[in-house]
């Protein structure tokens, strides 16, 4: 039998950046929060020998115990959904801060095009997709979210220039001026410049000064020390959850933080939810926490799985197109490219988000009417810091083992840089999330089921994208420049992004949506759920700005449900 | 030592102009770690007997010789010692993996390993019930039996050409296995050799940094502020997290 523990406000599934945002503003405010977070608890002291490509990058030392629980997947309908046994194409983050600890820190909006992107695509170039595309418009405009962008910037930190003609309207300008511009940067910026582009420093939540934030947490100036993606930040440069929210909610005595507890489930009664039910990872023994107001926190996928295995809401049907959890599942479109130069260069040292970025290539800030697609990707050359293990192309034509191999590998790892785009992704009525009926958690839950596959538009991106980074790097100067193969199939091995979208979806009709645009659940007005899983469609560019400004807009919403116990719409 | 070390380190981070809401110093962070390093191959005996021949070399998961040895000489072919430096064998990499596979990395800890296991398609990823440590066991095997049939001799025993015609029949898919495939056996070797080549010393391969060495690569430095901004090339010494203990 469960243990019922005594009744709380707030409760959060989920400590990372979402579940930071609502507990530190939530208890700023005076409400009492428990925030159940499934992974182990960790400072800034675990961070200390960090440095370890082995552990950390090659073996994902920071990410997901698989063991536990995974996802199973397939392409479409028709295959047998298979366990994702190891990581590889997108990596899930573990521990008290979630995929905020590990991530790269590129802290980019969207665009104003996105949140209206039904509307405005439908204006400009008719209907150009076909219904097969589940296109629709956010329920936010960009000037309605843009208040909550700017919170969630100033509150991490945020590194950056007000450059690019294709932003949209800022309130303030970035809370610090941009990082260092290296030489590969400053490269990278004239070859954009020489073909007409309009290259900007990246913006980054990593310090380039001292910083303090508006809850009064310092941050420390970047060291450029290259160990930033799938690693935590040892100097407290890189922002995370750890160093800049959860602490402001700790400070107010009103946080209840609890690590190694699971949710297993969200209790509802009628038309409100009560609580959760959740397990102790270490002891197996399970508690049930009675809440007046449940956030769900966690990443994209565990927000729909505990909706799913919940039974709150009604699973999309792909066969007829009702039902709305789990529908819009969106990735990200990710070709890239190598080039191989001739001068060695300093690629070791660098910061996650240290890079030249550009837009001209993405949103609607091209006209699309002579071509196959719709919005497009931001192309990016980061100067992240190669590690060795991870780092060894070699110049086409070079066998992959060997003598030769190692010649190629070991001359080129200072001579060879990288630059890849971040493609949109729109919702397909075929990519969709739901349950598995084989495959069990360590829990004796169903495994999460991803049905999902790359798209007529997705292909068609990537070749145009493509194109654009390979001129961009002979440009550079590159000798000879490899590309990544556009494949016809998604493959869930190779690494791609971490950026999944969908499956809990905002918006203001309950048709196509999960959550009103507070986040709050069509179907219990106390449940709100917050995250990646909220985008109808990914953007081409980064989300954590997009998931921290949302997480601000339904952290207004918790307080102002709790005022008024009704639905905000 | 570790624990003082680290305070100092943190210390040295909230004490000088590192710290939030001063101005930052540049460079004096990576002065700090060279004479930090420095002091203590002067003053760590352990760290310095590490650092020369006195490796401690002793096998954690291999039981036979041969299996070992079948190892090792593939793992040459894969990262071959040559006028740029050591091969794999000379940096410790059949030591690295043996004592991979001893542990999380060959038990799969952190997969998911339940059944039914299904081959499924190339886009749905590895698939095989067998734990890292048997693939490397059964791998090994086919490989010798390979080159039993095809040259009457040991893989060891085998010419540099001969043991690449053999390993490139595996690399194809080609050698005769039960539950997965050469090819998916031969990626994971290879994958392995690399990372023992490039992983950090402290894991049993990279002898003496060579590998480092070779890439130009410094290794688990700290900070390169005082270089970030350089318009040239900046070879640097690597360091090991051995270094920092």
């Amino acid at each position: 039998m469960a243990k019922i523990l005594n009744k709380t406000d707030v409760v959060t599934v989920g400590v990372g950046f979402t579940g930071g945002v609502i507990a530190a503003e939530c208890t700023r405010a005076g409400l009492n929060v428990v925030g159940l977070e499934r992974g182990g608890y960790r400072t800034v002291d675990d961070f200390m020998e960090i440095h370890d490509e082995w552990r950390y990058a090659i073996n994902y030392g920071l990410m997901q115990d698989l063991s536990k629980e995974t996802i199973t997947f397939q392409n479409n309908r028709g295959m047998r959904a298979l366990p994702m046994r190891q990581l590889g194409s997108f990596l899930l983050g573990d521990g008290l801060g979630g995929a905020g600890v590990h991530w790269n820190a590129m802290n980019i909006r969207f665009f104003p095009y996105d949140f209206e992107i039904k509307s405005k695509t439908k204006e400009r170039y008719g209907n150009k997709l076909s219904n097969d595309y589940l296109l629709q418009d956010w329920g936010l405009t960009y000037d309605e979210i843009e208040p909550y962008y700017t919170k969630f910037e100033y509150a991490i930190g945020t590194s950056g220039e007000m450059k690019s003609p294709f932003d949209g309207k800022r309130s303030k300008p970035y809370p610090m001026k941009p990082l260092v511009k290296t030489k590969i940067l400053s490269n990278f910026e004239k070859a954009a410049q020489k073909l007409g582009c309009h290259p900007y420093m990246t913006p980054a939540s990593i310090c380039s000064d001292a910083y303090t934030t508006p809850y009064g947490e310092d941050l420390n100036p970047c060291q450029y020390c290259g160990y930033c993606e799938r690693f935590g930040c040892e100097y407290d440069a890189k922002s995370s959850p750890i160093n800049t929210l959860i602490p402001v909610a700790q400070k107010t005595g009103k946080y209840d933080l609890r690590c190694n507890a699971n949710v297993v489930e969200v209790m509802k009664k009628g038309d409100k939810v009560t609580g959760v039910k959740y397990v102790d990872t270490l002891t197996g023994e399970e508690y049930i926490q009675p809440a007046d107001i449940v956030v769900l926190c966690s990443f994209v996928m565990n927000n729909a799985k505990l909706l799913m295995l919940s039974k709150i809401g009604e699973m999309y049907n792909p066969e007829t197109g009702k039902g709305t959890l789990g529908r819009n599942f969106c990735y990200q479109v990710t070709p890239g490219a190598t080039g191989f130069f001739d001068e060695q260069m300093n690629v070791f040292a660098g910061a996650g988000a240290l890079g030249v970025s550009l837009d001209d290539y993405n949103g609607d800030n091209f006209d699309h009417s002579k071509l196959d697609f719709i919005h497009g990707g931001l192309i990016t050359m980061l100067n992240a810091g190669s590690r060795p293990i991870g780092s060894n192309s070699v110049p086409k034509g070079t066998p992959s083992w060997g003598a030769e191999f190692k010649k190629a590998s070991v001359y080129n790892f200072t001579r060879a840089l990288g630059a890849s785009a971040q493609g949109a992704s729109l919702p397909h009525k075929e990519n969709f999330l739901s349950l598995d009926d084989t495959y069990k958690d360590a829990y004796g839950l169903p495994l999460l089921k991803m049905t999902y596959n790359f798209t007529k538009q997705d292909r068609a991106m990537f070749s145009y994208l493509s194109e654009k980074i390979e001129n961009l790097l002979m440009a550079m100067g590159a000798k000879s420049v490899s590309s990544k193969p556009n494949g016809e199939n998604y493959n869930i091995v190779p690494y791609q992004s971490t950026h999944i979208t969908g499956g809990t979806v905002m918006g203001r009709d309950p048709k196509d949506s999960v959550v009103n645009n507070y986040m709050q659940h069509w179907d219990a007005d106390n449940l709100f759920v917050v995250g990646a899983g909220n985008f109808p469609h990914n953007g081409g560019c980064n989300p954590t700005d997009t998931v921290g400004a949302l997480a601000y807009r339904c952290a207004e919403g918790v307080l102002k449900y709790n005022k008024k116990s009704v639905s905000l719409v | 030592m570790s624990d003082k070390m680290f305070i100092s380190r943190r210390k040295f981070l909230k004490t000088t102009g590192i710290t939030a809401g001063l101005a930052a110093v540049g460079g004096s962070l990576i002065a700090f770690e060279t004479a930090e390093a420095k002091g203590n191959d002067a003053h760590n005996t352990h760290t310095a007997a590490q650092k020369n021949s006195g490796i401690p070399r002793a096998r954690m998961f291999f039981t036979n010789v041969l299996d070992f040895n079948i190892l090792s000489a593939a793992a040459e072919r894969i990262f071959p010692k040559d006028e740029l430096g050591p091969g794999a064998v000379e940096l410790g990499v059949p030591y690295f993996i043996d004592h991979q596979l001893a542990g999380a990395y060959g038990y799969n800890a952190r997969e998911y390993m339940v059944g039914p296991h299904f081959e499924g398609a190339p886009t749905q990823g590895y698939q095989t019930p067998l734990l890292r440590k048997d693939l490397f066991l059964q791998g090994i095997a086919a490989i010798n039996k390979q080159a039993k049939t095809q040259y009457k001799l040991d893989f060891p025993d085998l010419s540099p050409a001969q043991q690449d015609d053999i390993l490139k029949m595996c690399e194809k898919g080609d050698i005769k296995t039960d539950g997965f495939k050469s090819s998916f056996f031969f990626s994971v070797f290879k994958s392995a050799v690399i990372a023992g080549v490039y992983a950090d010393p402290m894991y049993g391969g990279n002898a003496d940094m060579s590998g480092w060495k070779m890439k130009q690569y410094p290794g688990a430095r700290m900070a390169y502020t005082d270089i970030i901004e350089s318009d040239k090339f900046e070879n640097i010494e690597p360091i090991s997290l051995a270094d920092m203990m």
